[in-house]
């Protein structure tokens, strides 16, 4: 029973640090120095937009900052946009709970940006102009497919938005003090104006600037722990074993991944997901070409590597130093259940370690920083839904192309007001709703909806219109059905006794129908704009792999 | 793109040749990294105490290199890759488009 609950926890805690973040939580007492230096983030920040805003004259400056970022500060926004303030806490908190586990996740996280290289980058930036489904509609028939891989898009924006603003409102309840309410309404304001005044070049700022504080951030409270123990990994491990519950278990592999067809699929969806989130899709085309494409993930694997890396021995220091320490102790919660809870739940871990290591002010930067990446992340989403309405669906599908700049840009603006004040709704009304699989949903529908449709677009010349609507919808609607009839939705969200789909990670069933459906509907496409698809895709290629024709950074 | 463009450039050996080495090249590191996530997905969902195994006499498993090492690798991986692919095949990449004017 215990193995279950954890499991069910695992995806949320692990990952998006759902328990502390979509469970109860208390509210705090005001946290001054957090506030403050929150404060002075937001002054330069929005100072940031400012600039940025005299900057973002024409269409290509929102949606791409001009194409003019280099492939070192892409690398870092990129890592700015991926590591959220879930992962921060939730992997530092799963490694805290249960050691060598959190490695798994940090794992199966990373090891989607090696293929994004190897695979998709280049072959974006060389087809796209701002959003992926300019990829997927280069040689297909635009209005269906953009309706498509706009669906896609503002599907997996929305539920990731919603994950993100519910998780902004329970953090700043822990580390500020603030009610919740404010908090979504903060969020929402806030990435409402950089996106609509600074478009891409302010939330590219946004984010490097959150990264580099991040960064910092864990590497600091990472060398404290590692002083602490004359920088031996052994006997930090030796003694975080020794205080642990589950002692010597938390150097092995536990229960997190409960059978193989779960491993699978969780590794598929985690991987591919990434390769089909729109808003880090959406990154690629602020580059000038392919090669500061290709510069770009190196950085990014290799900043977002390093932070993992950070997050594991983060997880072990607080092993040591927050768990049985009587100062982060949940006194009443104790008395109630027993063991050594700590305030705030197991998420907290990492926020108290930054006290232990560096006392109120250093917890005062970090929460700060949570904050702040919380607020990067969800601008990049808000920025990639934003564009996928007015550039997808209103100018090519409702307008047909026929549309100027100045337009373009005014609809882009309402439709990023329009989702700031959908998700501080959908935020308000979330606040008390189970949303672990939130983000799950968002991962399985990327994986299973974008990422074909657009993985084939590139690579198999015999994609017909047909073929990628119908299995594009079909991976879209498998996705989210598996994951209600899941243990995570069936279960936990609607309260009956046993799931109809036994897993929580549909990814490995959804990703397979889509290519399947994909295939077979391309393939029986006998019709004559289907022959013409076909015929365009050398042409595509050649532009795909030379880059030549493709879009250029603007000379400003 | 003219008709005339497509079929010049597909039969230019340059072209051929990125095409043919840039996909050997992804394709074998895409394989690389997708072997060696899936082995190790694999031996958490089979054989756990591999990994839980103990490195001599300390308490450091093999689980603990092994997962660091998995890290490293995807970052090692994409340097080779970015290094192969902004040199040798830019180089290729210029030439084709030279070929053009």
């Amino acid at each position: 029973m215990k193995k279950i609950l954890f499991l069910s926890l695992a995806l949320s805690l692990a990952v998006f640090g759902a328990e502390a973040l979509s469970g109860e939580v208390q509210k705090q007492p005001l946290n001054i120095s957090a506030i403050i230096m929150f404060l002075v983030f937001v002054a330069g920040t929005l100072g940031i937009t400012y600039w940025a805003a005299k900057r973002t004259k024409t269409a290509k400056d929102f949606y791409t900052a001009g194409g003019g970022i280099t492939g070192f500060q892409n690398g870092l926004a990129i890592a700015g946009d991926y590591m959220s303030a879930a992962s921060f806490l939730g992997i530092s908190a799963l490694v805290y709970g249960a050691g060598f586990d959190g490695l798994i996740y940090s794992i199966g996280f990373l090891v989607g940006w090696p293929l994004i290289l190897f695979l998709v980058s280049e072959r974006l930036r060389n087809l796209g102009k701002y959003t992926f489904a300019d990829v997927v509609a280069y040689r297909l028939q635009q209005i269906p497919i953009r309706t498509l891989a706009a669906a896609g898009s503002i599907t997996t924006v929305i539920i990731y938005l919603i994950a993100q603003m519910v998780g902004a409102g329970k953090l700043i309840q822990l580390l500020f003090g603030l009610p919740y309410s404010w908090a979504v309404i903060i969020v929402g304001t806030l990435m409402v104006l950089y996106v609509t005044f600074g478009g891409m070049l302010a939330t590219t700022w946004v984010q490097i600037i959150k990264a580099v504080l991040l960064l910092a951030g864990a590497s600091f409270i990472a060398l404290a722990v590692l002083m602490q123990f004359n920088f031996s990994f052994e006997s930090l491990f030796a003694s975080a074993v020794s205080v642990h519950p589950k002692h010597d278990a938390i150097m092995s592999p536990g229960g997190l991944v409960p059978d193989a067809f779960s491993a699978i699929s969780l590794g598929l969806g985690l991987m591919l997901g990434t390769a089909g989130l729109p808003h880090i899709l959406m990154r690629f085309f602020t580059v000038a070409d392919a090669k500061e494409a290709r510069k770009s993930v190196f950085v990014a694997t290799g900043f977002i590597g390093y932070f993992y890396i950070l997050t594991f021995i983060i997880g072990f220091g607080a092993i040591v130093m927050v768990l049985n320490n009587p100062h982060y102790l949940d006194v009443a919660k104790q008395a109630a259940e027993g063991g050594a809870p700590i305030l705030g739940g197991n998420n907290m871990a990492a926020i108290h370690l930054s006290h232990a290591v560096g006392g109120n002010f250093f917890l005062g930067f970090i929460s700060a920083v949570a904050f702040a990446t919380i607020l990067a992340v969800v601008s990049g989403l808000t920025l990639a839904g934003a564009s996928a309405i007015s550039h997808d669906l209103y100018a090519n599908v409702f307008k047909r192309g026929k549309i100027d700049e100045a337009n373009e840009m005014k609809i882009s603006k309402i439709a990023t007001i329009a989702l700031g004040i959908i998700a501080i709704f959908l935020g308000i009304v979330f606040e008390k709703q189970n949303i672990a699989f939130m983000v799950g949903l968002a991962f399985a529908i990327a994986a299973s909806a974008n990422f074909p449709v657009l993985f084939l677009a590139m690579f198999w010349k015999k994609l017909t219109t047909r073929g990628a609507v119908i299995g594009g919808a079909l991976g879209l609607v498998t996705a989210i059905v598996l994951v209600i009839l899941s243990p995570i939705v069936w279960v936990d969200v609607f309260k009956n006794a046993e799931a109809i789909f036994p897993s929580k990670y549909p990814a490995l069933i959804s990703v397979t129908v889509a290519f399947v459906a994909i295939w077979f509907f391309s393939i029986t496409d006998k019709s004559e704009t289907a022959a013409k698809e076909i015929e365009a895709y050398d042409a595509q290629n050649i532009r795909s792999q030379t880059g030549i024709g493709a879009e250029g950074a603007s000379s400003h | 793109m003219k008709k005339d463009t497509v079929d010049q450039i597909l039969s230019n050996p340059k072209y051929q040749e990125l095409v043919s080495k840039r996909s050997k090249f992804a394709w074998t590191l895409s394989i690389v990294i997708l072997v060696v996530y899936y082995a190790f997905v694999l031996v958490i969902a089979f054989e756990p105490a591999l990994l839980g195994a103990k490195i001599g006499d300390g308490v450091i498993s093999v689980g603990i290199p092994v997962g660091m090492g998995i890290i490293v690798l995807s970052f090692i991986l994409t340097g080779i890759y970015v290094k192969r692919a902004n040199g040798e095949f830019e180089v290729l990449t210029q030439d084709i488009k030279n070929s053009l004017k």
